[in-house]
Protein backbone atom coordinates (compact mmCIF):
# COMPACT_ATOMS: atom_id res chain seq x y z
CA UNK A 1 0.00 0.00 0.00
CA UNK A 2 2.98 2.15 0.45
CA UNK A 3 6.01 2.43 -1.41
CA UNK A 4 7.96 -0.79 -1.06
CA UNK A 5 11.46 -0.99 0.87
CA UNK A 6 14.00 0.82 -0.51
CA UNK A 7 16.59 1.09 1.90
CA UNK A 8 19.14 -0.62 3.41
CA UNK A 9 19.77 -0.74 -0.61
CA UNK A 10 21.16 -3.83 -1.12
CA UNK A 11 17.59 -5.44 -0.24
CA UNK A 12 15.75 -6.32 -3.45
CA UNK A 13 13.16 -4.43 -3.96
CA UNK A 14 11.68 -6.56 -6.42
CA UNK A 15 11.35 -9.36 -3.47
CA UNK A 16 9.55 -8.22 -0.80
CA UNK A 17 10.24 -10.91 1.96
CA UNK A 18 14.04 -10.61 0.33
CA UNK A 19 16.38 -11.73 4.15
CA UNK A 20 18.90 -9.12 4.39
CA UNK A 21 21.46 -9.22 6.74
CA UNK A 22 20.72 -8.47 10.21
CA UNK A 23 21.57 -4.29 10.72
CA UNK A 24 23.72 -3.51 13.88
CA UNK A 25 22.22 -2.25 17.19
CA UNK A 26 18.56 -1.44 18.00
CA UNK A 27 17.60 -1.52 14.61
CA UNK A 28 17.85 -5.40 15.14
CA UNK A 29 15.18 -7.83 15.39
CA UNK A 30 15.40 -11.70 15.17
CA UNK A 31 12.16 -12.75 12.55
CA UNK A 32 10.86 -14.69 15.00
CA UNK A 33 10.44 -11.34 17.21
CA UNK A 34 9.15 -9.77 13.92
CA UNK A 35 6.73 -12.29 13.89
CA UNK A 36 5.63 -11.58 17.23
CA UNK A 37 4.83 -8.09 16.61
CA UNK A 38 3.45 -8.78 13.37
CA UNK A 39 0.96 -10.63 15.07
CA UNK A 40 -0.06 -8.16 17.71
CA UNK A 41 -0.60 -5.43 15.55
CA UNK A 42 -2.38 -7.73 13.63
CA UNK A 43 -5.08 -8.15 16.58
CA UNK A 44 -4.66 -4.52 18.17
CA UNK A 45 -5.61 -3.68 14.19
CA UNK A 46 -8.37 -6.03 14.08
CA UNK A 47 -10.20 -4.69 17.66
CA UNK A 48 -12.17 -2.14 16.39
CA UNK A 49 -13.59 -4.27 14.19
CA UNK A 50 -14.27 -7.46 17.04
CA UNK A 51 -15.57 -4.29 18.93
CA UNK A 52 -18.21 -3.83 15.95
CA UNK A 53 -19.40 -7.39 15.75
CA UNK A 54 -19.40 -7.57 20.04
CA UNK A 55 -21.77 -4.20 20.20
CA UNK A 56 -23.93 -5.55 17.25
CA UNK A 57 -24.42 -8.83 19.18
CA UNK A 58 -24.98 -7.24 22.01
CA UNK A 59 -27.77 -4.32 20.64
CA UNK A 60 -25.45 -1.61 21.32
CA UNK A 61 -24.92 0.49 18.50
CA UNK A 62 -27.13 2.70 19.82
CA UNK A 63 -29.77 4.99 18.14
CA UNK A 64 -28.19 5.20 14.55
CA UNK A 65 -26.85 2.20 14.42
CA UNK A 66 -25.32 2.88 10.64
CA UNK A 67 -24.64 6.16 11.56
CA UNK A 68 -22.11 4.77 14.65
CA UNK A 69 -21.04 1.96 12.25
CA UNK A 70 -20.43 4.21 9.42
CA UNK A 71 -18.66 6.73 11.12
CA UNK A 72 -16.54 4.09 13.19
CA UNK A 73 -15.22 2.47 10.40
CA UNK A 74 -13.92 5.77 8.90
CA UNK A 75 -12.52 6.70 11.62
CA UNK A 76 -10.81 3.15 11.61
CA UNK A 77 -9.87 3.79 8.24
CA UNK A 78 -7.74 7.17 8.47
CA UNK A 79 -6.28 5.59 11.68
CA UNK A 80 -4.52 2.52 9.81
CA UNK A 81 -3.78 5.25 6.84
CA UNK A 82 -1.80 7.21 9.34
CA UNK A 83 -0.33 4.26 10.84
CA UNK A 84 0.70 3.24 7.54
CA UNK A 85 1.81 6.52 6.37
CA UNK A 86 4.16 6.77 9.80
CA UNK A 87 6.50 3.57 8.77
CA UNK A 88 8.74 5.19 6.51
CA UNK A 89 9.27 8.21 8.55
CA UNK A 90 9.36 5.96 11.68
CA UNK A 91 11.74 3.88 10.24
CA UNK A 92 13.91 6.82 9.16
CA UNK A 93 14.14 7.93 12.76
CA UNK A 94 14.56 5.22 14.29
CA UNK A 95 16.30 2.98 11.92
CA UNK A 96 13.86 0.26 13.10
CA UNK A 97 14.16 -1.12 9.28
CA UNK A 98 12.16 -4.02 10.33
CA UNK A 99 8.69 -1.42 11.00
CA UNK A 100 8.49 -2.04 7.01
CA UNK A 101 7.79 -5.14 7.59
CA UNK A 102 4.19 -4.00 8.77
CA UNK A 103 3.09 -1.64 6.25
CA UNK A 104 1.70 -4.10 4.38
CA UNK A 105 -0.34 -4.96 6.76
CA UNK A 106 -1.26 -1.53 8.09
CA UNK A 107 -2.47 -0.77 4.77
CA UNK A 108 -4.42 -3.29 4.40
CA UNK A 109 -6.32 -2.91 7.39
CA UNK A 110 -6.56 0.32 6.08
CA UNK A 111 -8.50 -0.92 2.94
CA UNK A 112 -10.46 -3.66 5.50
CA UNK A 113 -12.20 -0.74 6.80
CA UNK A 114 -12.51 1.60 3.88
CA UNK A 115 -14.10 -1.68 2.19
CA UNK A 116 -17.16 -1.92 5.31
CA UNK A 117 -17.52 2.02 5.09
CA UNK A 118 -17.83 1.88 1.60
CA UNK A 119 -20.29 -1.15 1.70
CA UNK A 120 -22.27 0.26 4.64
CA UNK A 121 -23.01 3.29 2.14
CA UNK A 122 -23.95 1.21 -0.90
CA UNK A 123 -25.65 -1.26 0.53
CA UNK A 124 -27.42 0.06 3.55
CA UNK A 125 -27.68 3.99 2.99
CA UNK A 126 -27.85 3.84 -0.99
CA UNK A 127 -29.71 0.46 -1.00
CA UNK A 128 -28.03 -1.29 -4.12
CA UNK A 129 -29.27 1.71 -5.88
CA UNK A 130 -26.76 2.45 -8.50
CA UNK A 131 -28.38 5.19 -9.97
CA UNK A 132 -28.51 7.24 -6.99
CA UNK A 133 -25.05 6.22 -6.14
CA UNK A 134 -23.69 7.66 -8.90
CA UNK A 135 -26.17 11.09 -8.61
CA UNK A 136 -24.40 10.99 -5.17
CA UNK A 137 -21.23 10.84 -6.49
CA UNK A 138 -21.31 13.45 -8.50
CA UNK A 139 -23.25 16.06 -6.55
CA UNK A 140 -22.12 15.73 -3.20
CA UNK A 141 -18.49 16.83 -3.14
CA UNK A 142 -17.91 15.14 0.34
CA UNK A 143 -18.83 11.62 -1.39
CA UNK A 144 -17.21 12.55 -4.66
CA UNK A 145 -13.75 12.78 -2.75
CA UNK A 146 -14.72 9.73 -0.50
CA UNK A 147 -15.09 7.81 -3.12
CA UNK A 148 -12.69 8.64 -5.53
CA UNK A 149 -10.23 7.46 -2.35
CA UNK A 150 -11.82 4.04 -1.84
CA UNK A 151 -11.48 3.21 -5.86
CA UNK A 152 -7.72 4.51 -5.28
CA UNK A 153 -6.96 1.91 -2.82
CA UNK A 154 -8.65 -0.85 -4.92
CA UNK A 155 -5.74 -0.97 -7.29
CA UNK A 156 -3.54 -0.73 -4.10
CA UNK A 157 -4.84 -3.49 -2.35
CA UNK A 158 -4.70 -5.97 -5.28
CA UNK A 159 -1.53 -5.43 -5.88
CA UNK A 160 -0.33 -5.48 -2.19
CA UNK A 161 0.99 -9.30 -2.92
CA UNK A 162 4.89 -9.93 -3.21
CA UNK A 163 3.85 -11.70 -6.37
CA UNK A 164 2.09 -8.68 -7.72
CA UNK A 165 4.97 -6.35 -7.27
CA UNK A 166 7.44 -8.57 -8.64
CA UNK A 167 5.02 -8.70 -12.03
CA UNK A 168 4.56 -5.10 -11.86
CA UNK A 169 8.25 -4.16 -11.24
CA UNK A 170 9.64 -2.24 -8.05
CA UNK A 171 9.91 1.16 -9.67
CA UNK A 172 6.51 0.77 -11.38
CA UNK A 173 5.09 -0.81 -7.99
CA UNK A 174 6.56 2.05 -6.64
CA UNK A 175 5.05 4.91 -8.52
CA UNK A 176 1.81 3.22 -8.34
CA UNK A 177 1.79 2.99 -4.72
CA UNK A 178 2.17 6.99 -4.07
CA UNK A 179 -1.22 7.18 -4.84
CA UNK A 180 -1.35 6.55 -0.97
CA UNK A 181 -0.41 10.03 -0.71
CA UNK A 182 -3.30 11.10 -2.31
CA UNK A 183 -5.61 8.93 -0.72
CA UNK A 184 -4.68 10.00 2.54
CA UNK A 185 -5.57 13.68 1.51
CA UNK A 186 -8.81 13.01 0.17
CA UNK A 187 -10.02 10.79 2.96
CA UNK A 188 -9.18 14.01 4.78
CA UNK A 189 -10.92 16.16 2.48
CA UNK A 190 -14.06 14.01 2.81
CA UNK A 191 -14.20 14.10 6.37
CA UNK A 192 -13.47 18.11 6.68
CA UNK A 193 -16.46 18.34 3.95
CA UNK A 194 -18.64 15.98 6.25
CA UNK A 195 -17.76 18.16 9.09
CA UNK A 196 -18.06 21.63 7.20
CA UNK A 197 -22.00 22.24 7.94
CA UNK A 198 -21.76 21.58 11.34
CA UNK A 199 -18.18 24.17 11.82
CA UNK A 200 -16.84 21.33 13.98
CA UNK A 201 -13.63 20.99 12.78
CA UNK A 202 -11.57 19.67 15.88
CA UNK A 203 -11.54 15.75 15.23
CA UNK A 204 -10.76 16.13 11.68
CA UNK A 205 -7.78 18.80 12.58
CA UNK A 206 -6.23 16.56 14.13
CA UNK A 207 -6.55 13.85 11.54
CA UNK A 208 -5.31 16.19 9.26
CA UNK A 209 -2.62 17.39 11.19
CA UNK A 210 -0.80 14.04 11.43
CA UNK A 211 -0.82 13.49 7.58
CA UNK A 212 0.22 16.45 7.29
CA UNK A 213 3.49 15.87 9.24
CA UNK A 214 3.37 12.76 7.77
CA UNK A 215 3.60 13.68 3.93
CA UNK A 216 5.29 17.12 4.97
CA UNK A 217 8.30 15.09 6.45
CA UNK A 218 8.70 13.01 3.02
CA UNK A 219 8.12 16.73 0.94
CA UNK A 220 11.40 17.41 3.46
CA UNK A 221 13.28 14.23 2.93
CA UNK A 222 12.77 14.83 -1.02
CA UNK A 223 13.80 18.06 -0.69
CA UNK A 224 16.80 17.40 0.85
CA UNK A 225 17.94 14.51 -0.48
CA UNK A 226 16.34 13.53 -3.66
CA UNK A 227 16.05 9.66 -3.95
CA UNK A 228 19.19 8.45 -3.62
CA UNK A 229 18.95 4.87 -3.30
CA UNK A 230 16.34 5.47 -6.20
CA UNK A 231 18.22 7.22 -8.61
CA UNK A 232 21.40 4.87 -8.52
CA UNK A 233 19.69 1.50 -9.71
CA UNK B 1 -21.20 -22.10 19.16
CA UNK B 2 -24.64 -20.34 19.15
CA UNK B 3 -24.24 -17.08 17.57
CA UNK B 4 -27.82 -14.72 18.05
CA UNK B 5 -28.22 -13.73 13.96
CA UNK B 6 -29.76 -10.86 12.71
CA UNK B 7 -33.55 -11.60 11.44
CA UNK B 8 -32.83 -11.50 7.94
CA UNK B 9 -30.35 -14.18 8.40
CA UNK B 10 -32.45 -16.28 10.25
CA UNK B 11 -34.00 -19.29 8.46
CA UNK B 12 -37.93 -19.14 9.02
CA UNK B 13 -38.57 -22.86 9.88
CA UNK B 14 -37.07 -23.18 13.03
CA UNK B 15 -38.51 -25.17 15.33
CA UNK B 16 -39.87 -23.72 18.70
CA UNK B 17 -37.65 -25.66 20.90
CA UNK B 18 -34.71 -24.48 18.63
CA UNK B 19 -35.12 -21.07 19.66
CA UNK B 20 -32.84 -20.22 22.95
CA UNK B 21 -35.05 -18.63 25.22
CA UNK B 22 -34.70 -14.87 25.85
CA UNK B 23 -33.18 -14.54 28.62
CA UNK B 24 -30.77 -17.37 27.90
CA UNK B 25 -30.36 -15.19 24.67
CA UNK B 26 -29.66 -11.89 26.47
CA UNK B 27 -27.06 -13.30 29.16
CA UNK B 28 -25.02 -14.76 26.28
CA UNK B 29 -24.97 -11.82 24.75
CA UNK B 30 -24.05 -10.18 27.76
CA UNK B 31 -21.48 -12.89 28.03
CA UNK B 32 -20.15 -12.45 24.61
CA UNK B 33 -19.98 -8.58 25.37
CA UNK B 34 -17.90 -9.35 28.69
CA UNK B 35 -15.38 -11.98 27.00
CA UNK B 36 -14.59 -9.75 24.82
CA UNK B 37 -14.16 -6.91 26.94
CA UNK B 38 -12.13 -9.11 29.62
CA UNK B 39 -9.74 -10.24 26.64
CA UNK B 40 -9.27 -7.35 25.85
CA UNK B 41 -7.98 -5.91 29.40
CA UNK B 42 -10.27 -3.49 31.60
CA UNK B 43 -9.66 -0.73 29.78
CA UNK B 44 -11.10 -1.44 27.12
CA UNK B 45 -14.30 -2.50 28.69
CA UNK B 46 -16.28 0.76 28.34
CA UNK B 47 -15.46 0.93 24.84
CA UNK B 48 -17.33 -2.05 24.30
CA UNK B 49 -20.14 -1.53 26.13
CA UNK B 50 -21.39 1.91 25.55
CA UNK B 51 -24.95 2.23 26.84
CA UNK B 52 -24.11 1.45 30.12
CA UNK B 53 -23.15 5.04 29.85
CA UNK B 54 -26.49 6.00 28.79
CA UNK B 55 -28.49 4.89 31.85
CA UNK B 56 -29.92 8.35 33.28
CA UNK B 57 -32.58 8.87 36.25
CA UNK B 58 -35.97 9.15 34.86
CA UNK B 59 -37.50 12.55 35.22
CA UNK B 60 -40.15 13.43 37.33
CA UNK B 61 -43.87 12.80 36.05
CA UNK B 62 -45.68 15.46 34.54
CA UNK B 63 -49.87 15.24 33.79
CA UNK B 64 -50.69 15.49 30.63
CA UNK B 65 -53.53 14.75 29.23
CA UNK B 66 -53.64 12.60 25.74
CA UNK B 67 -54.90 14.50 22.95
CA UNK B 68 -55.92 11.91 20.34
CA UNK B 69 -56.86 14.74 17.36
CA UNK B 70 -52.54 15.06 17.44
CA UNK B 71 -51.72 11.45 17.62
CA UNK B 72 -49.16 9.68 15.03
CA UNK B 73 -50.73 6.22 14.76
CA UNK B 74 -46.98 5.43 14.58
CA UNK B 75 -44.62 2.99 17.19
CA UNK B 76 -42.70 5.38 19.27
CA UNK B 77 -39.04 6.41 19.57
CA UNK B 78 -37.79 4.32 22.60
CA UNK B 79 -37.18 7.01 25.67
CA UNK B 80 -33.39 5.68 25.76
CA UNK B 81 -32.66 6.87 21.95
CA UNK B 82 -34.88 9.83 22.55
CA UNK B 83 -33.14 11.24 25.34
CA UNK B 84 -29.30 9.58 24.61
CA UNK B 85 -29.20 10.96 20.81
CA UNK B 86 -29.85 14.93 21.07
CA UNK B 87 -28.20 17.55 19.01
CA UNK B 88 -28.12 20.65 21.52
CA UNK B 89 -24.52 22.11 20.81
CA UNK B 90 -24.90 24.03 24.33
CA UNK B 91 -23.86 21.08 25.40
CA UNK B 92 -21.13 19.34 22.66
CA UNK B 93 -21.82 18.38 18.91
CA UNK B 94 -21.24 14.83 19.99
CA UNK B 95 -24.91 12.92 19.91
CA UNK B 96 -24.30 11.90 23.22
CA UNK B 97 -23.09 14.97 24.33
CA UNK B 98 -25.72 16.31 25.50
CA UNK B 99 -26.97 13.15 28.14
CA UNK B 100 -23.81 13.69 28.84
CA UNK B 101 -23.42 17.24 29.94
CA UNK B 102 -26.41 18.83 30.35
CA UNK B 103 -26.60 17.83 33.92
CA UNK B 104 -24.98 21.29 34.72
CA UNK B 105 -28.62 23.35 33.47
CA UNK B 106 -30.26 24.62 36.09
CA UNK B 107 -33.64 24.59 35.13
CA UNK B 108 -35.32 26.21 38.35
CA UNK B 109 -35.39 29.38 39.08
CA UNK B 110 -36.57 30.03 35.07
CA UNK B 111 -38.28 32.84 33.59
CA UNK B 112 -38.92 33.26 29.76
CA UNK B 113 -39.19 36.98 28.71
CA UNK B 114 -42.45 37.82 26.42
CA UNK B 115 -41.71 40.91 24.60
CA UNK B 116 -41.32 43.53 21.59
CA UNK B 117 -44.23 44.14 19.29
CA UNK B 118 -47.37 42.72 22.05
CA UNK B 119 -49.38 45.00 24.14
CA UNK B 120 -48.93 42.69 26.72
CA UNK B 121 -45.06 42.38 27.04
CA UNK B 122 -44.26 39.79 30.42
CA UNK B 123 -41.65 38.06 32.04
CA UNK B 124 -43.40 34.36 32.73
CA UNK B 125 -41.72 32.24 35.82
CA UNK B 126 -41.14 29.05 34.60
CA UNK B 127 -44.11 27.31 37.00
CA UNK B 128 -46.50 29.82 35.80
CA UNK B 129 -45.89 29.07 32.31
CA UNK B 130 -46.39 25.58 33.20
CA UNK B 131 -50.01 26.34 34.58
CA UNK B 132 -51.44 28.81 32.42
CA UNK B 133 -52.77 26.20 30.24
CA UNK B 134 -53.77 22.18 30.94
CA UNK B 135 -50.89 19.92 29.58
CA UNK B 136 -52.12 17.64 26.80
CA UNK B 137 -49.79 14.42 25.45
CA UNK B 138 -49.43 15.00 21.75
CA UNK B 139 -47.32 12.44 19.57
CA UNK B 140 -45.66 13.70 16.72
CA UNK B 141 -43.04 12.43 14.39
CA UNK B 142 -39.30 14.92 14.51
CA UNK B 143 -37.51 14.73 11.02
CA UNK B 144 -33.99 15.61 11.76
CA UNK B 145 -32.41 17.79 8.96
CA UNK B 146 -29.63 14.95 9.10
CA UNK B 147 -31.33 12.14 8.12
CA UNK B 148 -33.56 10.32 10.64
CA UNK B 149 -36.50 10.54 12.70
CA UNK B 150 -37.63 9.83 16.05
CA UNK B 151 -41.77 9.47 17.00
CA UNK B 152 -42.11 11.16 20.47
CA UNK B 153 -44.72 11.92 23.03
CA UNK B 154 -44.67 15.32 24.27
CA UNK B 155 -46.76 17.16 26.89
CA UNK B 156 -47.65 20.76 26.55
CA UNK B 157 -49.76 22.60 24.71
CA UNK B 158 -50.33 25.38 21.76
CA UNK B 159 -48.18 28.02 21.54
CA UNK B 160 -50.61 30.43 20.41
CA UNK B 161 -52.49 29.98 24.01
CA UNK B 162 -49.22 32.08 25.28
CA UNK B 163 -49.35 34.36 22.00
CA UNK B 164 -53.01 35.17 22.61
CA UNK B 165 -52.45 36.51 25.72
CA UNK B 166 -49.30 38.77 25.27
CA UNK B 167 -52.01 40.03 22.58
CA UNK B 168 -49.40 40.37 19.48
CA UNK B 169 -49.63 44.27 17.72
CA UNK B 170 -50.44 44.33 13.89
CA UNK B 171 -46.39 45.10 12.95
CA UNK B 172 -45.81 41.63 14.59
CA UNK B 173 -44.85 39.43 11.77
CA UNK B 174 -42.69 36.71 13.34
CA UNK B 175 -41.69 35.13 16.73
CA UNK B 176 -38.29 35.16 17.59
CA UNK B 177 -36.87 32.35 20.36
CA UNK B 178 -33.84 32.92 22.26
CA UNK B 179 -32.27 29.73 23.75
CA UNK B 180 -29.83 30.32 27.32
CA UNK B 181 -26.69 31.02 26.59
CA UNK B 182 -24.61 30.59 30.05
CA UNK B 183 -21.41 29.42 29.67
CA UNK B 184 -21.32 28.09 33.72
CA UNK B 185 -24.20 25.90 32.47
CA UNK B 186 -23.38 24.84 29.05
CA UNK B 187 -19.99 23.43 28.53
CA UNK B 188 -20.96 23.60 24.29
CA UNK B 189 -20.36 26.96 24.46
CA UNK B 190 -16.66 27.58 24.56
CA UNK B 191 -17.11 25.94 20.84
CA UNK B 192 -17.58 28.36 17.88
CA UNK B 193 -19.65 26.04 15.97
CA UNK B 194 -22.71 28.28 15.98
CA UNK B 195 -23.34 32.26 17.01
CA UNK B 196 -24.52 31.92 21.03
CA UNK B 197 -27.31 32.51 21.87
CA UNK B 198 -29.34 30.20 19.47
CA UNK B 199 -31.71 32.03 18.07
CA UNK B 200 -35.18 30.30 16.22
CA UNK B 201 -37.97 31.74 13.98
CA UNK B 202 -41.00 31.33 13.03
CA UNK B 203 -43.43 33.34 11.20
CA UNK B 204 -46.57 34.11 12.97
CA UNK B 205 -49.12 32.31 11.45
CA UNK B 206 -46.45 29.29 11.86
CA UNK B 207 -46.48 30.44 15.56
CA UNK B 208 -49.74 30.52 15.81
CA UNK B 209 -50.27 27.20 13.99
CA UNK B 210 -52.19 24.84 16.31
CA UNK B 211 -49.90 22.18 15.87
CA UNK B 212 -47.01 24.51 16.80
CA UNK B 213 -46.69 23.22 20.55
CA UNK B 214 -44.98 24.60 23.13
CA UNK B 215 -43.66 21.78 25.49
CA UNK B 216 -42.42 21.17 29.22
CA UNK B 217 -42.27 17.40 28.95
CA UNK B 218 -41.97 14.13 27.54
CA UNK B 219 -43.14 10.38 27.66
CA UNK B 220 -45.48 11.59 30.47
CA UNK B 221 -42.09 13.34 32.65
CA UNK B 222 -40.43 16.67 32.81
CA UNK B 223 -38.22 17.50 29.82
CA UNK B 224 -34.69 16.08 30.59
CA UNK B 225 -32.13 18.75 30.44
CA UNK B 226 -30.80 17.20 26.89
CA UNK B 227 -34.40 17.48 25.40
CA UNK B 228 -34.56 20.94 26.29
CA UNK B 229 -35.52 22.06 29.81
CA UNK B 230 -37.72 23.64 31.22
CA UNK B 231 -39.50 24.62 28.41
CA UNK B 232 -39.51 24.08 23.98
CA UNK B 233 -41.15 24.73 21.21
CA UNK B 234 -41.96 21.72 18.92
CA UNK B 235 -42.61 22.37 15.55
CA UNK B 236 -43.11 19.05 13.75
CA UNK B 237 -43.60 19.68 10.07
CA UNK B 238 -40.32 21.79 9.56
CA UNK B 239 -36.48 20.15 10.48
CA UNK B 240 -35.80 19.51 14.28
CA UNK B 241 -33.20 22.53 14.76
CA UNK B 242 -36.14 24.50 14.18
CA UNK B 243 -37.86 24.00 17.47
CA UNK B 244 -35.91 26.12 19.88
CA UNK B 245 -34.72 24.52 23.48
CA UNK B 246 -34.50 25.60 26.73
CA UNK B 247 -36.07 28.93 25.61
CA UNK B 248 -35.71 32.57 27.86
CA UNK B 249 -36.92 34.93 25.25
CA UNK B 250 -39.85 34.97 23.18
CA UNK B 251 -39.86 38.62 20.67
CA UNK B 252 -42.33 39.31 18.59
CA UNK B 253 -40.80 41.43 15.48
CA UNK B 254 -41.70 43.14 12.44
CA UNK B 255 -38.65 41.52 10.28
CA UNK B 256 -37.48 38.10 9.81
CA UNK B 257 -35.05 37.49 12.22
CA UNK B 258 -32.14 36.30 11.93
CA UNK B 259 -31.69 32.08 12.58
CA UNK B 260 -28.31 30.78 13.99
CA UNK B 261 -28.59 27.51 11.56
CA UNK B 262 -28.94 30.01 8.88
CA UNK B 263 -26.36 32.84 9.62
CA UNK B 264 -23.84 29.56 9.80
CA UNK B 265 -24.54 28.46 6.35
CA UNK B 266 -27.31 29.84 4.62
CA UNK B 267 -26.91 27.80 1.65
CA UNK B 268 -28.07 24.71 3.69
CA UNK B 269 -30.29 26.05 6.39
CA UNK B 270 -33.12 27.95 4.85
CA UNK B 271 -35.14 30.19 7.13
CA UNK B 272 -38.25 27.71 6.68
CA UNK B 273 -36.16 24.91 6.49
CA UNK B 274 -40.25 22.85 5.70
CA UNK B 275 -39.31 18.94 6.07
CA UNK B 276 -39.48 18.47 2.18
CA UNK B 277 -38.19 15.16 0.25
CA UNK B 278 -37.50 17.07 -2.90
CA UNK B 279 -35.07 19.56 -1.95
CA UNK B 280 -32.01 17.95 -0.62
CA UNK B 281 -29.87 19.51 1.52
CA UNK B 282 -26.66 20.56 -0.48
CA UNK B 283 -24.66 17.32 1.15
CA UNK B 284 -27.47 14.87 1.24
CA UNK B 285 -30.99 13.75 0.35
CA UNK B 286 -33.82 14.59 1.98
CA UNK B 287 -35.93 11.84 0.21
CA UNK B 288 -35.29 9.62 2.96
CA UNK B 289 -35.06 8.65 6.36
CA UNK B 290 -33.65 6.43 9.07
CA UNK B 291 -36.20 5.89 11.95
CA UNK B 292 -34.56 5.77 15.24
CA UNK B 293 -35.08 3.10 17.19
CA UNK B 294 -37.47 0.84 15.15
CA UNK B 295 -36.32 -2.36 14.70
CA UNK B 296 -33.91 -3.63 17.82
CA UNK B 297 -35.42 -7.45 17.74
CA UNK B 298 -32.01 -8.71 16.10
CA UNK B 299 -29.61 -6.75 18.32
CA UNK B 300 -27.65 -4.43 16.61
CA UNK B 301 -27.64 -5.96 13.13
CA UNK B 302 -31.18 -5.52 12.33
CA UNK B 303 -31.12 -1.85 13.00
CA UNK B 304 -28.36 -1.57 11.13
CA UNK B 305 -28.98 -3.11 7.86
CA UNK B 306 -33.12 -1.79 8.60
CA UNK B 307 -34.25 0.35 5.30
CA UNK B 308 -35.06 3.75 5.55
CA UNK B 309 -38.43 5.15 4.82
CA UNK B 310 -39.49 7.83 2.64
CA UNK B 311 -39.56 11.30 4.14
CA UNK B 312 -43.01 12.68 3.78
CA UNK B 313 -43.80 16.43 2.76
CA UNK B 314 -44.12 18.54 5.93
CA UNK B 315 -43.43 15.20 7.23
CA UNK B 316 -46.79 14.00 6.50
CA UNK B 317 -48.50 17.24 8.26
CA UNK B 318 -49.15 18.74 4.95
CA UNK B 319 -53.05 18.31 5.30
CA UNK B 320 -52.86 20.73 8.74
CA UNK B 321 -49.83 22.76 7.35
CA UNK B 322 -49.32 22.82 3.24
CA UNK B 323 -51.78 25.84 3.08
CA UNK B 324 -49.08 28.49 5.32
CA UNK B 325 -47.44 28.27 1.89
CA UNK B 326 -49.37 28.57 -0.95
CA UNK B 327 -48.02 29.91 -3.90
CA UNK B 328 -44.75 29.96 -2.28
CA UNK B 329 -41.34 28.73 -4.25
CA UNK B 330 -40.32 25.99 -1.44
CA UNK B 331 -37.10 25.58 -3.77
CA UNK B 332 -36.17 28.93 -3.45
CA UNK B 333 -37.97 29.61 0.66
CA UNK B 334 -36.01 25.77 1.87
Amino acid sequence: MARPDLSPPRAGVGSGRAARPAPAGLATLAPGRVRIVKALVWVLALLPFLRLLALGFAGEFGANPLEFVTRSTGTWTLVMLCATLAVTPLRRLTGWHWLARLRRMLGLFAFFYALQHFLLWLAVDRGFDVAYMVKDIAKRPFITVGFAAFALMVPLAATSTSAMVRRLGGRRWQWLHRAIYAIAVLGILHYWWHKAGKHDFGTVSAYAAVVFVLLAARAWWWWRKPAPQAARR
Amino acid sequence: MLIPSPKWLRGGDIAASEITPRSVFESRRRLMALAAAGAAGSTLAPWFARSALAQAPRGRKLAAAPNNAYVVPEKRTPYEDVTTYNNFYEFGTDKSDPAHNAGTLRTRPWQVAVEGLVKKPRVYDIDELLRLMPLEERVYRMRCVEGWSMVIPWSGYSLAELIRRVEPQSGAKYVEFVTLADKKQMPGLGSRVLDWPYTEGLRMDEAMHPLTLLAFGLYGEVLPNQNGAPVRVVVPWKYGFKSAKSIVRIRFVDQQPSTSWNLAAAQEYGFYSNVNPDVDHPRWSQATERRIGEDKSGGGFSALFAPKRKTLPFNGYAPQVASLYQGMDLRKFF
